[in-house]
């Protein structure tokens, strides 16, 4: 993409043209793909305990994304209809593999706690579902808004729950190169005297559930045309 | 001329060419991050190794902790004689340095035990002499591996450490949690093979069983039996070791 939003002729798609805005906004509400198209739930579910796993995972899923779609945007007038599915699976694939070397080797700490989940990117469904309904049929530049929106819609659930989780369930919160913080002071729990006490329930997967359909239930009742008979 | 992107050719044509591709970027990217990699994974063994004796530390301060708790890092062959020996820092490139011995990669081998060779850690930590004894086996998905620190009686269990490639989160992964690891403290092997046994569903657990892990029970039995098989080859050093002492 190039940066000359301001110059734009009239001939060239300004960069926040309406259409490029939608294409990075629909996917953070209206057809978000976790809690409207419910795509990529096992990941949301598994690594959403701790809010620094949410954030490498959402930062790889957007590498990814963004790397896939612009990838298979280029290529997608050479991409024979008949392999498409599997170039699309190696693309992505690669992709992942290059993320999960570049982990293990400068983070491995958050490597090893999301080793399982790294695997689990080329199996997510939103990666896939975006190649094949939007880069196979457009140009790069959209693709990438494409990308950064369903990424983007993809992290904020993973950021809310996993937040909602590691208060409730660790009264801690942990960012990437800070570890966990525990902010609430010790006195405020049971074992100390208070009256605090970590919820267990909320570091089991289930509670991921009930999480995210506290978002879908919120969303939805603010926009009703969201709401399937 | 107009290529036909349907035909038969071109889809052979392409993949060849995005295999090569892809191929060429994979392997540059694993060749060039492997140095970094390795020297990670040999931090984790370090603070593994420290783990297990109680002593916790960071991947950072791995490097100046380990020699201070680690006083002599030995290799040994399945009778129980030593090989080689080494102390002080630990050289990644110096191959007879026991510290680089790849027992994960031995095990894969599925070479006898008897053309294989055994590191042992001599550590002391709190004026006491601990024995750390690599193991490593199988569990449901892939390999399994962890530290087992016994005391100068070489019976009796100080720590234990364990770790996983890929076991089911929240089942047999639990394996790497200290609430089971801190199960084997204090315990003690047997004089004879089974050395030691993980049980199912914690009933009549003595001092020489620890409970499983509920639902992931073949990567508990994983434990078991690596924890028994590598007990077993140790078992003639402590011998040896008994046996020239006594006399």
């Amino acid at each position: 993409m190039s940066t000359d939003n301001s110059v734009a002729t009239p001939k060239r798609e300004s960069l926040f043209s309406k259409k490029n805005r939608r294409l990075l906004k629909d996917p953070l509400s209206d057809s978000n793909p976790i809690t409207i198209q419910v795509l990529g739930i096992c990941s949301a579910l598994a690594i959403t305990v701790q809010l620094q796993q949410a954030v490498i995972m959402s930062l790889s899923v957007l590498f990814v994304m963004i790397g896939a779609n612009v990838i298979v945007s280029l290529l997608r007038n050479l991409i024979p209809d008949r392999i498409r599915i599997i170039v699309q699976l190696v693309i992505i694939a690669s992709l992942v593999i290059i993320v999960d070397e570049v982990l293990k080797a400068y983070q491995p700490d958050i490597s090893e706690k999301l080793s399982v989940f790294v695997g689990l990117i080329i199996t997510n469904c939103i990666i896939m579902g975006r190649l094949e309904a939007f880069a196979l049929a457009n140009k790069p530049g959209p693709s990438v808004f494409d990308a950064i929106g369903n990424a983007m819609g993809y992290a904020w659930v993973l950021l809310v729950v996993s937040i909602v989780r590691e208060i409730f369930g660790s009264g801690a919160i942990s960012l990437p190169g800070m570890g966990q913080v525990k902010f609430l002071p010790q006195d405020w729990f049971v074992s100390s005297g208070g009256l605090y006490e970590n919820n267990n329930l909320m570091i089991l997967p289930p509670m991921a559930l009930v999480v995210v359909g506290i978002i879908i239930w919120i969303q939805r009742s603010r926009n009703e045309a969201l709401i399937e008979d | 001329m107009a290529i036909n992107k349907n035909g038969t050719g071109y889809t052979f044509l392409f993949s060849i060419i995005m295999v090569v591709i892809v191929g060429t970027a994979l392997a540059y990217t694993s060749l060039s991050l492997k140095p970094l990699q390795k020297k990670n994974e040999a931090d984790k063994q370090m603070v593994d190794i420290l783990g297990a004796i109680g002593v916790t530390t960071t991947r950072e301060n791995a490097k100046t902790d380990f020699p201070i708790y680690v006083k002599e890092r030995l290799s040994i062959d399945s009778d129980g004689n030593v090989l080689n020996s080494s102390s002080g820092n630990v050289d990644p490139t110096d191959s007879s340095d026991p510290f680089n011995l790849d027992v994960k990669k031995d095990y894969r081998s599925k070479k006898p035990a008897s053309e294989l060779s055994f590191p042992l850690y001599v550590c002391e930590t709190e004026g006491e002499k601990v024995y750390v004894i690599p193991v490593t086996g199988s569990g449901l998905w892939g390999p399994i591996w962890g530290f087992i620190a016994l005391k100068s009686d070489m019976n009796t269990i100080y720590g234990a450490k364990f770790d996983h490639k890929q076991e089911t989160p929240g089942l047999g992964a639990e394996i790497k949690d200290d609430f089971f690891s801190d199960k084997f403290n204090g315990k003690q092997l047997r004089d004879s093979s089974p050395y030691f046994t993980i049980k199912k569903g914690g009933r009549d657990t003595d001092i020489h069983s620890v409970d499983g892990i509920t639902g992931g029970t073949i990567t508990s039995v994983g434990v078991g039996e690596m924890v028994d098989r590598t007990m077993s080859i140790y078992q003639r050093y402590f011998m040896s070791l008994t046996n020239s002492s006594a006399n």
